[in-house]
């Protein structure tokens, strides 16, 4: 059991969980996540460990109410609990001085850009941020985005705040003005890291991504979230989340995620059933 | 000589369409009539053949007697899993095999009387239990399958102050998320752990030893020894082309799904899962012939077994092949996958196969497979399932280097201690490798007890 100890609205349909987790924040580095299941129904689902506080016990999730399971913990207040909560798991990603990493994020990847950004910055690297999303009111932690950049640009889909349009964009011109650009690091939907890496590999600049596929265990134990990185089968749950984007098979990635399509419409749809009729 | 009892069984017609224990214990009176049948041999061969030494015809004259619950005692004396064993142990290779009676006509039903025992026990529940108040030093148990159990029970029975970490939501190992609800009904394997805990054990689940808590943090949280029981886990694949199509699964994945998560009651049951009409599974051992009968259940229309040599090689116990047989399983003898095609959506579609037939004896005995020609043809499927085995997963070892382990990830131990290159570590079960049985993970639980027990003396 994992009791929540404080949760905010940070947009529509998104909020943030302080979540009680000795153990876990204990361990956690940036790159981390965790697998949270809410009920004894319900089912596993992987989350990234937004930020912790060591001496508090806490961590930090995000999460999007996309589909049954992440409305069911959206559901959930202050003072419930996570049925089970298990992490950290997953290879940290390596914080080391390297020069001026540019951070990606679109729509919910602010969730595992963010402390990547943080302790990069730490670690004393200048961070230029560009932050994608829907619209203004869909965009989340500005501020705390903005707090750990030395630079931040903004996209939106309609423009209401920065530029109007795709991340990529703001990345491609941004590469194209500035040769001091070292790393790029970029988190998304899979058809972003896609497009950012199409971008970085113009202009030769490494490019980590955080890959999203199915999983179950997050141990190493199903095989299901298997990705093909260099042509080779690594399990995204023990040998990632994070990869050298310009190795990742985005195409089978994206294919695999699309698995479950027809059991989750209908999960969702007894999900929101079974709401009604409570 | 009286003829041997066998436990009558749920039809096979009936059984498809449920997850129901196919296998219906003893009655009273077929308890007793094998019963009788045995010979209480003075020099109890039957005994030399069990991995854990269960005092076999002791409990089968205590059953005569009709006093189960003493019968039930002398059992887990020997063995703390008695109703698990009694169903999934391979009794026709070990028990069984050496019992007196089997040289001329059939062995005494030794696994399904060690069932009975077990089942009555359980519905007696009459006694009284009281939780031990163990106050012995701190042992850590990693993982809690079969031989964490055995462990963690034979060390409080010690008076140990024992603590079972498990990386899964829920205690049991392959127990809970791999032997399915129809051959090991999940009420049972609660019902023996729940006995464990009595024992003073203390289960903490959710936790991933190498991660949440390292083999450093349990020396510091006080632990005086630690056992390492985390099985072997990783999924192996064929490395095929079209193996991550969609609807391919390893057997782990679709066990887990379809048992630990329960995704046969979906969407009640928040996990989905794939079926499809047609099934193939590559494998033929007991992983195999579980991954087709629960692909069965869960709707196929057509499951088949795909494998590379022929009936006589298959690994699984017999009892399961010849269940399988009688669900309608069809048996692809002599084929070898070797490409999965999918559609333009990501789908698989077809299996690829190549005709084998069989050679000379290979390294391990068994007669070498090889591929005839020219001879592929594919067969049309929805889901394949990948069961050619698993190995050890390296997680541990990969997050304590100081733990050795040989070049396939197991876990190196000595061969009398169980102890690993960490003094104070000890392991056993699949995860040193061996013969990747319940009752074989349990005798390596007890050898292991038994060592840490003698360490924290010296
Ligand atoms: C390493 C990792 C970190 C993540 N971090 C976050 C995070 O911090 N915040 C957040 O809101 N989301 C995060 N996600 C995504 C989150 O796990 C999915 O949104 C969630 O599982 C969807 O479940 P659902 O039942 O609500 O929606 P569904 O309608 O069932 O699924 C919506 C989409 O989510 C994906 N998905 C479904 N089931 C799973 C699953 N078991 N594992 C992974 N993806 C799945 C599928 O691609 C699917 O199309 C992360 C995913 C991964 C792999
Ligand atoms: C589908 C299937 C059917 C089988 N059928 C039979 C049968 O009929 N008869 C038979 O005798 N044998 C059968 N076997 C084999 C038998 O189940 C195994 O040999 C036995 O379970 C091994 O026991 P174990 O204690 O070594 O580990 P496991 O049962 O594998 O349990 C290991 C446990 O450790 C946990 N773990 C792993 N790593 C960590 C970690 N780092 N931290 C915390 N926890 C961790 C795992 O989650 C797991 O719960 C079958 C196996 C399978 C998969
Ligand atoms: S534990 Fe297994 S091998 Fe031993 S007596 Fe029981 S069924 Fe036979
Ligand atoms: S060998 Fe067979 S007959 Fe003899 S004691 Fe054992 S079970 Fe009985
Ligand atoms: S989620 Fe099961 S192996 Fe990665
Ligand atoms: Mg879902």
């Amino acid at each position: 059991m994992a009791k929540i100890l404080d949760k905010r609205d940070l947009a529509p349909e998104i909020d943030l969980f302080t979540i009680d987790a000795p153990l876990v924040a204990q361990k956690a580095q940036p790159g981390h996540f965790v697998i949270v299941r809410a009920s004894e129904t319900g089912e596993r689902i992987p989350l990234t460990i937004v930020d912790y506080n060591r001496d508090e016990g806490t961590i930090d999730l995000v999460i999007q109410a996309v589909g049954c399971s992440t409305i069911e913990l959206c559901n959930l207040e202050q003072g419930d609990e996570f049925l089970d909560l298990l992490g950290p798991l997953g290879e940290p990603i390596e914080i080391k001085e390297i020069g001026t990493v540019v951070c990606v994020a679109g729509g919910l990847g602010v969730a595992p850009v963010y402390p990547k950004a943080k302790y990069l910055k730490e670690a004393g690297n200048k961070i230029i941020s560009i932050v994608g999303a829907q619209t203004e009111e869909m965009l989340i932690m500005k501020d705390e985005m903005e707090e750990v950049s030395d630079e931040i640009y903004f996209a939106t889909d309609d423009g209401t705040l920065g530029e109007k349009g795709f991340v990529t964009n703001i990345l491609d011109s941004l590469l194209d003005e500035r040769d001091e650009v070292d790393e790029v690091v970029a988190v998304g939907p899979a058809v972003m890291m896609k497009a950012a890496c199409e971008v970085t590999t113009e202009y030769d600049i490494d490019t980590i991504v955080s890959l999203n596929p199915i999983m179950i265990d997050g141990t190493g134990m199903c095989g299901g979230c298997r990705v093909t990185v260099d042509g080779e089968r690594l399990f995204a749950c023990v040998d990632g989340p994070a990869f050298d984007g310009h190795a990742v098979d985005f195409e089978e990635l994206m294919m695999r995620q699309s698995h479950y399509e027809d059991e989750e419409e209908e999960a969702e749809h007894k999900c929101n059933l079974d709401r009604e009729v409570e | 000589m009286a003829k041997r009892q066998t436990m009558t069984k749920q039809s096979s017609e009936k059984r498809i369409n449920n997850f129901n224990e196919v296998a219906n214990g003893f009655t009273k009176e077929e308890a007793m009539l094998e019963a009788k049948r045995c010979l209480q041999c003075k020099n109890k061969p039957c005994v030399d053949g069990c991995p854990v030494e269960v005092p076999i015809p002791e409990f089968i004259d205590q059953v005569l007697e009709e006093d189960f619950s003493k019968a039930s005692d002398t059992i887990k004396a020997k063995n703390a899993l008695p109703a698990i064993c009694g169903r999934v142990c391979p009794q026709e290779e070990q028990c069984e095999a050496e019992c007196i009676l089997g040289k001329k006509g059939e062995p005494v039903a030794i696994g399904a009387l060690e069932r009975f025992v077990a089942d009555e026990e359980s519905n007696e529940k009459a006694k009284v239990k009281v939780s031990n108040k163990n106050s012995g030093a701190k042992v850590a148990i990693v993982g809690s399958g079969p031989s964490g159990l055995t462990a963690a029970a034979d060390l409080a029975k010690l008076g140990y102050q024992v603590t079972l970490f498990e990386a899964l939501s829920e205690p049991g190992g392959v127990l809970r998320y791999g032997i399915p609800e129809f051959r090991l009904p999940k009420s049972i394997v609660t019902e023996e752990i729940e006995h464990i805990k009595e024992l003073g054990v203390e289960v903490q689940a959710n936790v991933l030893i190498g991660s949440t808590l390292s083999i450093e943090d349990l020396w510091e949280k006080g632990y005086k020894a630690i056992f390492v029981g985390t099985g072997a886990g990783l999924p192996y694949f064929l490395s095929l082309p079209g193996e991550n199509l969609n609807g391919v699964y390893s057997s782990n994945e679709f066990l887990t799904r379809a048992n630990l998560m329960k995704a046969y009651k979906f969407p009640e049951y928040k996990t989905p899962i794939t079926v499809g009409d047609k099934v193939a599974v590559v494998g033929a051992g007991n992983v195999a012939m579980d991954s087709a009968r629960t692909a069965l259940r869960l709707g196929a229309e057509e499951v088949s077994i795909v494998y590379r040599r022929s009936r006589n090689e298959m690994p699984a116990r017999e009892e399961e092949i010849e269940n399988a047989e009688e669900e309608r399983i069809d048996l692809k003898l002599l084929r070898n996958p070797t490409r999965i095609i999918g559609n333009d959506e990501g789908w698989v579609e077809e299996l690829e196969c190549v005709k084998m037939e069989l050679g000379e004896p290979d390294s391990s005995g068994r007669p070498r497979p090889i591929p005839i020609e020219n001879s592929e043809f594919t067969i049309p499927v929805d889901v394949v399932i990948i069961a050619i085995g698993q190995g050890p997963n390296p997680l541990l070892p990969k997050k304590t280097p100081e733990l050795e382990t040989t070049k396939w990830d197991n876990i190196i131990v000595d061969d009398d201690t169980y102890q690993t290159s960490i003094s104070g570590v000890f392991a056993g079960g699949d995860v040193i490798g061996g013969s990747a049985t319940v009752i074989a993970a349990m005798g390596d639980g007890r050898q292991a007890a038994k060592s840490i027990h003698k360490y924290l003396q010296e």
